[in-house]
């Protein structure tokens, strides 16, 4: 029974990439592509920042700084050699990855608030490193010319965003494997109850760690083709204060408990976001998600996924 | 004589200047029925952190079936057969207690199996603690005496040799303190030594074959129920001079 469920949601998955590279073969407006990229890379980003924050219990506030090291060693790749973009995945989420678990190894043995703080300044202090970095444009920035051409595709920014589906599809799938493994009990354990979840046989130095790595890594993966996509890259956009703010505020309005709640949370506040930007400005963004986090906190602090939920178990008592 | 299965050798613990525990020697034998009292404060629930490893002890060693495990990190102790409940309940709030008992069941008495179905046992552990009509209720929606009754059973659920026990029946009615002895004196003939900390007299009286008695952080007696009782220097801790 277990193994059909398995291979249901596998095919769910590759219905969805399927499906995205159908689009891609007959949708001719750019526009739509580099929306769709946005509010993808989100639901990849929304989901990595939710296996720590989420399912673990531990809020990260460096979105950014591993996003940015996923964009910026491809971006040192690119300038060195020009590899293959999957080559460039793997190099973005091995780093970010490896970062992840310095970062955990480093905080995580101290209370979650220090963690928290811990990100936010990485962030802050990576930037100042990229911004010195000559090699890979330093605070100036440098252009990144992105293949001319690629199979099966009829243009560069087709296939990007048939990469980011891909990797979304990926990103929930693992999300959700981890949320119904004993990892993902622990980790919820974690969240729950330290103290008495470390006391109840569950390893919690190393859940929380794999919990970093992965993320991590995730969100590195999600930077990688960011370059490719952005064309000119610098420090101030790869470490925009939105990933940050929108990875956490994302998983809150979809509710952090679940695989669901980011996917929910990155396609409704991401596409409410790529509207905003074109029929009002993109300084709105931030205070539409400023106002949804507030809202959501004070009264729904379980998210959309929590809400429906509530609805549904009222309807169901009094039908009963 | 019989075998030690936990023995602490000279255990001291300080929270910056103040002493909780100093110099605290004792053991408990395998299968013993093990009482631990003390006026509030003397530092009771201090030691039982220290030997479940939620908080590292400073000095002395605490050997368990022989091995020090002071360096341990609870988990592992857990595994190795310790386990407690908290004086101060601290249930996985987001989950049933169905769910919650599956924690240790997974990941102690099964850790070398992950993924065994331990759905069953759980509700086996929650029935001989009177919980079973509640396994699909979250901790939320108990009363604080079903609360204590869960952290019991969750830390029966780690199958444990020794079983620590941080006042688990207070401000239950009579018939409940009768009924979780019942389980506590089955726990024990099946093998599970048992260390009770309480302060229903009534219960550690009947209960403990031994009992050692703290005073802030000090042991100041030790020996059978009787013994205990009419030891003057408890007598004053308790009663004041
Ligand atoms: N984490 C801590 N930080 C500082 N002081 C602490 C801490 N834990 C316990 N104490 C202090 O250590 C002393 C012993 O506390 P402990 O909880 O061990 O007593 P106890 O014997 O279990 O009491 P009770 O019967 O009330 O449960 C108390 O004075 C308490 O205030
Ligand atoms: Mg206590």
């Amino acid at each position: 029974m277990k193994s059909k469920g398995h291979l249901l949601h596998i095919a769910v998955a590759l219905a969805v990439v399927l499906v995205a590279f159908l689009i891609t073969n007959s949708m001719e407006n750019r526009y739509y592509y580099k929306a769709s990229y946005v509010v993808l890379q989100y639901v990849v980003l929304a989901t990595a920042w939710n296996i720590l924050g989420g399912y673990t219990g531990y809020v990260n506030f460096g979105t950014a700084a591993f996003f940015a090291m996923g964009s910026y060693t491809a971006v040192a790749l690119i300038k060195l050699w020009k590899p293959p973009l999957y080559v460039l995945l793997v190099a973005g989420g091995a780093v970010s990855g490896l970062l992840g678990l310095g970062i955990g190894y480093l905080t995580l043995r101290l209370r979650g608030v220090f963690f928290s703080i811990a990100t936010l300044a990485l962030a802050v202090v990576l930037q100042m490193f990229m911004t010195n970095w000559e090699f890979v444009g330093g605070g100036a920035g440098t252009a990144i010319l992105k293949p001319r051409s690629v199979p099966f595709f009829s243009n560069y920014d087709e296939f990007l965003f048939f990469v980011m589906a891909s990797l979304a599809v990926a990103a929930v799938f693992v999300a959700w494997l981890i949320e119904n493994s004993w990892v993902g009990r622990g980790m919820a354990a974690i969240r729950d109850n330290e103290e008495a979840a470390e006391c109840m046989g569950v390893p919690i130095l190393k859940l929380k760690l794999f919990a970093t790595t992965v993320s991590g890594a995730m969100m590195g993966i999600a930077g990688a083709p960011f370059s490719y996509f952005v064309v000119f890259i610098e420090p101030s956009s790869a470490f925009h204060l939105d990933y940050a703010v929108n990875s956490l505020a994302m998983p809150m309005v979809g509710g952090t408990t679940t695989w669901l709640g980011p996917l929910i949370g990155a396609v409704l506040v991401g596409t409410a976001q790529q509207i905003a930007t074109v029929t009002l400005s993109a300084e709105m963004n931030l205070l539409i998600v400023g106002s949804l986090l507030v809202g959501f906190v004070v009264f729904a602090p379980e998210g959309l996924v929590g809400l429906f939920r509530k609805l549904r178990g009222r309807a169901m008592g009094r039908s009963a | 004589m019989a075998e030690k299965l936990l023995e602490i050798r000279n255990v001291t613990k300080r929270f910056g200047g103040f002493h909780a525990l100093t110099d605290v020697s004792l053991h408990v034998e395998k299968n013993e029925r093990f009482g631990l009292i003390g006026p509030n404060g003397s530092g009771k629930t201090t030691l039982i952190n220290c030997i479940s490893g939620a908080l590292r002890n400073e000095g002395g060693s605490i050997l368990f079936a022989g091995t020090e495990i002071g360096a341990m990190p609870a988990y592992r102790r857990t595994r190795l057969g310790i386990a407690r409940s908290f004086q101060i309940p601290k249930p996985f709030t987001s989950m049933t207690l169905l769910e919650n008992l599956c924690i240790p069941l997974e990941y102690t008495a099964h850790a070398k199996s992950h993924g065994a179905d331990v759905a069953s046992e759980a509700m086996e552990i929650l029935d001989q603690i009177g919980l079973a009509d509640r396994a699909d209720k979250l901790p939320a929606d108990l009363t604080q005496i079903d609360m204590r009754k869960l952290e019991l059973a969750r830390a029966m659920a780690a199958k444990p040799q020794l079983l620590i026990s941080d006042e688990a029946m207070a401000g239950l009615s009579a018939n409940e303190v009768d009924g979780i002895l019942e389980i506590l004196f089955k726990l024990n003939e099946g093998g599970i030594t048992i260390i009770m900390i309480e302060h229903i007299m009534r219960a550690v009286m009947s209960f403990s074959e031994r009992i050692v008695v703290l005073d802030a952080g000090e042991k100041i007696a030790e020996g059978t129920p009787d013994e205990v009782v009419n030891n003057k220097e408890v007598e004053r801790a308790y009663l004041g001079e």
